[in-house]
């Protein structure tokens, strides 16, 4: 599975590349985000659920960045 | 002169204020009337042509989200009303009166508005407008949410845009976001890494509800928080809280209502705006006021408009 590394990337650039990166995929298929803690995390999800995606879980790695799994849907 | 020309100027034009007297002579700054600052193109284009017509180099967009023609002579007020309004555009207010109230862009493209503040803009200016208050302005804004763009405690009467959140917690992925995005702490993570909300911190953001991954947190109620009291200018306050949880319905009778109260308050007071006419009669007074009609949404106590002291520091 395609892993999509926004760390050290800030908003809306790391927003921008999640869409370029899904644009690659097929609706249904899941992907791995990683995002920086702080603005980042609070941003990108609440981003990528408005435009309809599906996020499946979202969890804090030992090294203090999050991971989200996510999987595409578009209409 | 015996061949000066008498001038002609339809005075009901200038009933409701808005032509404001400029430095040169016979000049005057003509203020338009953008309720919550929405203004189409097409009306744009309109009074761009009549700004270059009957104007100076440059139009002035006011701190309260109007535009302002500057340099207009008073001879072409009547010329400067007929053109506008071709396109529906009048001129504001300025004086003792309910003002033009201003918004931020509400909840229609921006991701953080919790509610429509343009609707209500153009409602309460529809309804409102240009009423002589008595005494002093009248102004009213609108926030579509807590963030509060629109600083709106430092109007006589603030509207921020909110919503009380509920968790259904079998939907819940214990991803911690909320938390995380709550500012004022009113939610943190239990011991079972499940949200714990505190209804007290919780100035109703919605950010739970809008970054919860699952829908989980959603929201319980809706409407417009209101901060009564406040204006800025030499002597500034900040409003308090009044109401919670209006609904958006009950807006322009909630309005009319304080100003009901302020005109019989300030009655003999001369030039008093109401944040002062509260500090004198004390909150209590339009606490019960406004209880009787909106017992739903009035909060069991408050303070007065507060004091900000902006002249500290100068005695040497």
């Amino acid at each position: 599975m395609q892993v999509i590394d926004l760390r050290g990337v800030s908003c809306p650039t790391n927003f921008v590349k999640v869409k370029l990166a899904l644009e690659e995929l097929e609706n249904g298929d899941q992907t791995t985000i990683l995002l920086d803690d702080g603005e980042a995390v609070k941003n990108v999800p609440r981003s990528l659920k408005a435009e309809g995606h599906k996020l499946l879980a979202l969890k804090q790695a030992e090294e203090g960045h999050y991971v989200l799994e996510l999987e595409k849907f578009e209409e | 002169m015996s061949d000066a020309k008498q001038t002609k100027i339809d005075l009901s034009n200038l009933k409701a204020g808005g032509f404001i007297k400029e430095r040169g002579k016979d000049l005057f700054t003509v203020r338009l009337r953008v309720p919550g600052g929405r203004m189409s193109i097409s009306r744009l284009k309109k009074i761009a042509e009549v700004a270059d017509r009957f104007g100076g180099e440059f139009v002035h967009l006011s701190v309260r989200q109007s535009i302002e023609l500057i340099n207009i002579n008073f001879r072409d007020f009547d010329a400067v009303v007929e053109e506008l309004g071709e396109s529906s555009q009048k001129v504001a207010s300025c004086g003792a009166r309910v003002r033009v109230p201003v918004a931020c862009g509400g909840c229609e493209y921006n991701p953080n508005g919790l509610i429509d503040t343009q609707k209500s803009a153009l409602e309460v200016d529809e309804k409102l407008f240009g009423t002589p208050t008595g005494h002093h302005k009248f102004k009213v804004a609108f926030a579509g949410c807590p963030f509060d763009c629109p600083k709106s405690a430092t109007n006589d009467i603030g509207f921020q845009g909110a919503v009380y959140p509920e968790l259904d917690i079998s939907a819940c992925i214990s991803c911690g976001l909320c938390a995380k995005n709550c500012v004022p702490k009113a939610i943190v993570m239990g011991d079972d890494n499940k949200p714990v909300f505190s209804n007290d911190p919780c100035i109703w953001c919605g950010d739970c509800v809008k970054v919860c991954p699952t829908g989980a947190w959603s929201e319980k109620r809706r409407g417009y928080t209101a901060r009564i009291g406040g204006k800025w200018g030499r002597n500034p306050l900040v409003g308090t809280l009044f109401a919670t949880f209006l609904p958006e319905g009950q807006v322009v009778p909630f309005i009319s209502s304080v100003l009901e109260w302020y005109k019989s308050k300030a009655e003999g007071k001369g030039r008093v705006r109401l944040g002062d006419t509260i500090i004198a009669e004390g909150p209590d007074s339009l606490l019960g006021h406004l209880r009787q009609q909106f017992p739903e949404s009035i909060v069991n106590a408050t303070i007065p408009p507060q004091v900000i002291v902006t002249q500290i520091g100068i005695s040497k």
